[in-house]
């Protein structure tokens, strides 16, 4: 596998708190990669040591082939970042900071830029002062999106979105994933991550909790069953890896770690199933899951 | 409705509270610093003149000195102690309060609806008028207990007590005014640092006329706020009536800004914005066309502000002449004091406090490193292919060419005045190489400021510290009898005293290297630690 980006063992820490606590991330060339953990967790802390804005205390990250704290500059002429919270100087106009940022980088395509422009809906003679949260945020995916760099890391790029404007940066960024290029795309958005993303790393306190695509990741949690049956539901509890177990006559509700969904299924059916309703969890519940204290 | 009338007012008690414990380190160290000028100048100046004969002769020397009395302030009871202190610090201690004012009333009201904290305030069951008026009293509160600290001040080291209320109170109430005026100019612009240029410019307009007025027969100091408080002749006759004009016009300034408020939106200016460019101009595409954009405005604003000062400072160099050769008292002292004649140490004296002052706009300039840092805008930035000494060198390059080009225009405007005065151009030359002689020790302050930034960026404010440190080396060394190895810590005081004294290039060189040799340790240092 070919990696635009491959950190392991990364930490960093200010003064006593470990804000990185060895985390790993591998991001493939092509893909769009979801990045996403609670806030607080070190998803801007890894992006920012990716820019090399930070350095790292310890482990490795090569990003593009190189060292982003050493190589910085020719790196950053082949990406392009979005802040979460997109700051700029109050006294210029949008568009004057879409141009800034894109002839910094040195790849402003003027015919992109007001593709996008036109897009997103985005006013480019308002002084940045005067622009909104949402705004700002349109003035950095412009920024970003019109440059040709062959990886794009984005820090929750869409809050403050509404969603029409939601649903175009979707449309954008599988375009660029059409053009062969990279995308790390940390957000909170789970029907934005669903919907784009071909790998996920979930992270929480610094630590990488869970990586892969998102079926693979269902495959490590749990199933939501529920079923009525002729047989008496005594022995329900006994089974492995049961939870949230509920009992209301002859009517059972529990989930089950997915590895022991085929003894539950097989009790089940011993018991004679007359209705069976079994769910896969909710992206929600998956987060919730891994977010959790008891991840 | 009375239910409204107390409404708009509703929580001003504890959102005064929460003020003044957010901002207690800066309120106490501004009215410490002011106590502790007058209180220094009050025990300098007893020291200094023990005797009656010793007071009656400074009287004399400083009398018709044109030169001292645009500095200082009006000549009055120079034959006390009180009038001494009056003298040497009454000016310099009221710009001192007005800048408190406008800095700390700036910040406390469009300081903080810029950046968005008064909107959520705002939501709370608040009353709309509650953030400026907790504003305002604490303010207020900082001018009075200034005041009244000078009062004790006064009193306790042993100065007739009139003269210590009237002092007191002539600091006190311009504090007042120049609050007032801030909330005016607060509720017209949208924008902070435009309400600090615009405060800074009626302090420096005050001074000027004031400065006018003392060295003619007094009629032009009446135009100026400052010259009101100083006719209330602290220690030398009191008049107390002049202080109605002081609180005339802060309450009418209080009122006009209430009104104003009541007009405009929360964020909003009485001005609104304009629609600008589209595109950005061919130039803005990189650090230093960036640092350019973002620094032009501080740039003319500060070369007109000096080019103004040195003015009035060179079209009065030709009547010290006058005044010199009419007293001979005077040219005894000048040849006691060594080096040059009068108007010579004029010249120097001249620069030395135009180089301080140029020495603000460098010193803001450099800083821009560190508050384009805090604000998240230099990760922008970095984000694409510039280096952070790139990014650094930007606002380093208009930090140095800046001072330099502003203390050569102010060479120049101060050279011309007199030129235009006097029908000979032979000062020009001089002045110009006065200026370009302090220009080094300006870069020395842009070196201690960049190497904060990049070994000890939370330190870096305390660049200001440091300015003003040399301040008041620079202006009241002699005075206060420092020793001479604490007068050598300011740089200004290593400059070779030109034209007083032999232009020496040794100091010169020396002050730039250390310059540059501090330049180069802060941006080594920014490179080796962590943005953001």
């Amino acid at each position: 596998m070919n990696l635009a980006i491959s950190i392991s063992g990364l930490e960093k820490r200010f003064g006593a708190f470990r804000a990185l606590d060895g985390l790993d991330l591998e991001v493939a060339t092509g893909e769009v990669h979801g990045f996403l953990g609670p806030n607080g967790s070190g998803k801007t802390t890894t992006i920012r040591v990716l820019l090399g804005l930070l350095r790292a205390d310890g482990g490795s990250v090569v990003l593009l082939g190189g060292d982003p704290w050493r190589d910085a500059v020719a790196l950053h002429r082949r990406l392009a970042y979005v802040p979460g919270d997109v700051t700029l100087w109050p006294k210029l106009t949008g568009g004057e900071v879409i141009d800034l940022l894109g002839r910094l980088r040195g790849d402003l395509d003027p015919v992109r830029r007001d593709e996008l422009l036109e897009r997103f809906e985005l006013d480019p003679t308002k002084r940045a002062r005067t622009y909104s949260k949402g705004n700002r945020q349109k003035v950095g995916l412009v920024a970003a999106l019109a440059s040709r760099a062959e990886l794009l890391m984005l820090d929750e790029p869409t809050s403050g979105l509404d969603p029409l404007m939601e649903m175009e940066f979707q449309d954008c960024i599988r375009e660029v994933k059409a053009e062969g290029r990279t995308v790390l795309l940390s957000s909170h958005i789970l029907a934005e991550v669903e919907a784009l993303c071909d790998r996920v790393s979930i992270i929480r306190a610094g630590r990488t909790r869970a990586q892969g695509t998102l079926e693979e990741l269902r495959g490590m949690t749990r199933t939501s069953v529920t079923g009525v049956v002729d047989g008496p539901v005594d022995g329900v509890g006994a089974l492995p890896g049961i939870h949230g177990l509920e009992v209301d006559g002859h009517r059972v509700h529990f989930e089950v770690d997915t590895e022991h969904l085929d003894a539950a299924v097989r009790w089940l059916a011993a018991a004679g199933v007359r209705s069976l309703v079994s769910r896969p969890p909710t992206l929600e519940e998956l987060f919730l899951e891994r977010y959790g204290d008891e991840a | 409705m009375t239910g409204s009338a107390t409404g708009a007012f509703t929580a001003t008690g504890s959102l005064t509270r929460f003020t003044v414990r957010r901002d207690r380190v800066r309120i106490l160290v501004w009215i410490g610093a002011i106590a502790l000028l007058v209180a220094s100048t009050v025990a300098s100046v007893q020291g200094l003149y023990p005797t009656q004969a010793d007071l009656d002769a400074a009287a004399v020397a400083s009398q018709d000195n044109a030169g001292a009395i645009i500095f200082n302030g009006p000549p009055q009871g120079l034959d006390t102690v009180g009038g001494q202190v009056a003298f040497q610090t009454g000016t310099f201690g009221l710009i001192l309060m007005g800048l408190m004012s406008v800095f700390m009333l700036g910040r406390l009201t469009r300081g903080e609806e810029e950046a968005g904290r008064v909107e959520l305030v705002r939501s709370l069951p608040v009353g709309a008028h509650a953030s400026p008026a907790a504003a305002l009293i604490t303010v207020a509160a900082m001018d009075v207990v200034s005041g009244l600290l000078v009062v004790a001040v006064g009193i306790g080291l042993g100065l007739p007590v009139a003269g210590s209320v009237a002092f007191g109170l002539s600091f006190a109430t311009f504090g007042l005014l120049l609050a007032a005026v801030t909330a005016v100019v607060a509720q017209i612009t949208d924008n902070t640092r435009v309400v600090y240029g615009i405060g800074g410019l009626v302090l420096g307009t005050s001074f000027l006329l004031r400065a006018i007025g003392d060295i003619g027969d007094g009629t032009v100091s009446w135009l100026s706020p400052i010259g009101w408080a100083q006719k209330t002749r602290p220690w030398a006759g009191e008049v107390w009536w002049p202080f109605l004009l002081l609180v005339g016009a802060t309450a009418l300034c209080t009122w006009a800004a209430l009104v104003l408020s009541r007009r405009r939106d929360l964020g909003g200016g009485l001005v609104a914005p304009r629609a600008g460019p589209a595109r950005a101009s061919a130039w803005l595409g990189g650090p230093f066309g960036l640092a350019g954009r973002l620094q032009r405005v501080s740039v003319v604003g500060w070369t007109a502000s000096l080019a103004v000062l040195a003015v009035a400072y060179g079209s009065i160099a030709d009547s010290i002449q006058d005044f010199v050769e009419d007293n001979e008292a005077l040219t005894d002292i000048i040849a006691a004091q060594g080096g040059g004649t009068l108007i010579e140490q004029y010249v120097v004296m001249s620069f030395r406090i135009l180089a301080l002052i140029a020495a603000g706009f460098a010193l803001q300039s450099a800083l821009r490193i560190r508050s384009e840092e805090s604000a998240g805008r230099a990760e922008d930035v970095l984000a694409t292919p510039v280096s952070r000494t790139r990014l650094a060198l930007g606002h380093l390059v208009i930090a140095f060419a800046g001072s330099l080009g502003i203390m050569v225009v102010s060479g120049l405007a101060f050279g011309l005045a007199d030129a235009a005065v006097r029908g000979r151009s032979d000062l020009i030359t001089t002045a110009v190489v006065a200026a370009l002689t302090y220009t080094p020790a300006v870069w020395v302050l842009v070196g201690v400021t960049v190497a904060l930034i990049g070994c000890a960026p939370r330190l870096s404010p305390w660049a200001w510290g440091i300015l003003a440190l040399c301040f008041v080396i620079g202006m009241f060394g002699q005075l206060l009898g420092l020793p001479g190895w604490v007068e050598g810590l300011s740089p200004f005081q290593r400059v070779p005293e030109y034209p007083a004294a032999d232009l020496e290039p040794v100091p010169l060189v020396v002050l730039s290297g250390v310059a540059l040799g501090l330049t180069t340790l802060g941006l080594v240092g920014f490179r080796r630690r962590d943005v953001g």
